[in-house]
């Protein structure tokens, strides 16, 4: 079915209001609301959550996600203004990868039905054209790959010149997998103004989401490419069996690295991948996520990404963005489809949230 | 009526393709040929979707 026939149910969360303002430890002592102590320390003085704190925002009962997600969105309104950065993704060398990221369709390890596939040139400039009519200012150009090879740099190179060649100054974006520093370098000289390189998870969960390389490898890139003056963006997938408390050690650990950006997905259980049987992220959860990034991120750019359809719906995105969200990736992703982008736009309208132009990124 | 399922491969009257059609319907593209159940090709781009069977040949979203 074609994409703008797509009907996502509306799955809007339901929270009522909320109770004492308190939580208790077993013994009786109370501990001070995490929410008033946010409020001061990010909303005031701009300074993340700890990763205790950020746990403790995780395991706020569900009549307190609603005062989360507002504070969320005052703290993104205060340090972060009120444009939304919109962006476009495309798959330009999709499956057969070597890795085994558990959660990826495009593995060449695991039985998934995802087929390899290069776009081409022409492809390419096609989908970064598409993506600048949506009014969007960053491009990301993704590979299915460990890391570039020399026929895998051409192609972005040639991608790259040709999508300036017609016209187009959308801000560019790649995902292309650990880099040597000589690749950071000619990344650098193409223009790429931004690298995706997501660490996915927790530090100490990560040896169960991948084993053919390392979560340090991964950090031993985005280092790189920060030191290079490359744009940093890493994030990862929610539910992927971390428990809460990873989920916080993972916003601490992003929050160490001030990356310029968080993309914030939710597992999509995909065919034939080890996790194809997990349970969609419930909304409830989504939501405190994205709350608690907010607060351990206060001035990051935080992006709705992948999964956001299956767990969030139409209402639920809306929440999401009046609750910390100020970037979002329209259209389809890399594998799987999303909104049509005029749906998302028109929600950032409805909700009097500007986009980002890209005189303001320059 | 499509023989197989564009998201499982399986036959269509075979088993209870509803979660499969909620998928096609929400974030994915088709992956197995309708008729034959071939895996095909896919290219998804930020608009639409490409997908190649080597013997049907390819469908679009547009």
């Amino acid at each position: 079915m074609p994409p703008d026939e797509q009907q996502p149910e509306s799955k809007e969360t339901t929270l009522t209001a909320a109770p004492e303002r308190t939580d208790r430890h077993t013994d009786g002592d109370v501990l001070e609301d995490v929410l008033e102590v946010a409020r001061e320390q990010v909303l005031e003085r701009g300074e993340g959550l700890t990763e205790e704190q950020v746990l403790r925002v995780l395991q706020l009962p569900d009549e307190r996600v609603s005062d989360l997600l507002a504070l969320a969105h005052e703290v993104r309104m205060r340090w972060c203004g009120p444009e939304v950065e919109v962006e476009g993704i495309v798959s330009l060398k999709t499956g057969g990868c070597p890795e085994d990221c558990h959660f990826c369709s495009q593995s060449g390890q695991f039985p998934s039905p995802v087929r390899s596939a290069w776009l081409d040139v022409p492809g390419l400039v096609r989908a970064a054209r598409q993506t600048a009519e949506t009014g969007a200012t960053e491009f990301c150009i993704v590979a299915a790959v460990r890391g570039p090879d020399a026929r895998l740099l051409s192609q972005v190179r040639e991608g790259i010149a040709a999508i300036r060649a017609d016209g187009n100054d959308i801000q560019i974006a790649c995902s292309l997998g650990m880099l040597t520093q000589a690749q950071v370098d000619e990344l650098v000289e193409m223009g790429v103004h931004r690298y995706n390189h997501n660490l996915e998870t927790a530090r100490s969960h990560f040896p169960q989401v991948v084993t053919t390389h390392s979560w340090e490898e991964r950090w031993d890139t985005l280092r790189m490419v920060r030191d290079a003056g490359m744009e940093v963006c890493c994030g990862g997938i929610i539910g992927m069996g971390e428990t809460l408390e990873q989920r916080a050690e993972f916003a601490v650990q992003l929050a160490s690295l001030s990356p310029d950006e968080v993309p914030m997905n939710f597992l999509i259980p995909n065919p034939g991948t080890p996790y194809e049987n997990y349970p969609v992220v419930e909304g409830p959860d989504a939501l405190r996520a994205v709350g608690a990034f907010r607060l351990a991120l206060p001035r990051t750019i935080l992006r709705f990404a992948g999964g956001r359809e299956l767990t969030f719906g139409d209402l639920g995105a809306k929440q999401g963005m009046l609750g910390g969200i100020n970037a979002i990736i329209v259209g389809n992703y890399l594998t799987n489809l999303g909104r049509p982008a005029a749906q998302d736009l028109e929600m950032l309208d409805d909700l009097k949230m500007p986009i980002k132009a890209l005189s303001q990124t320059l | 009526m499509n023989a197989f399922c564009s998201f499982c491969g399986r036959e269509t009257d075979a088993a209870d393709h509803t979660a499969c059609a909620r998928r096609l319907q929400l974030i994915d593209p088709p992956r197995f040929c309708a008729q034959c159940a071939r895996r095909m090709v896919v290219q998804v781009t930020p608009a639409g979707w490409t997908a190649r069977c080597s013997r049907h040949g390819e469908i679009s979203s547009t």
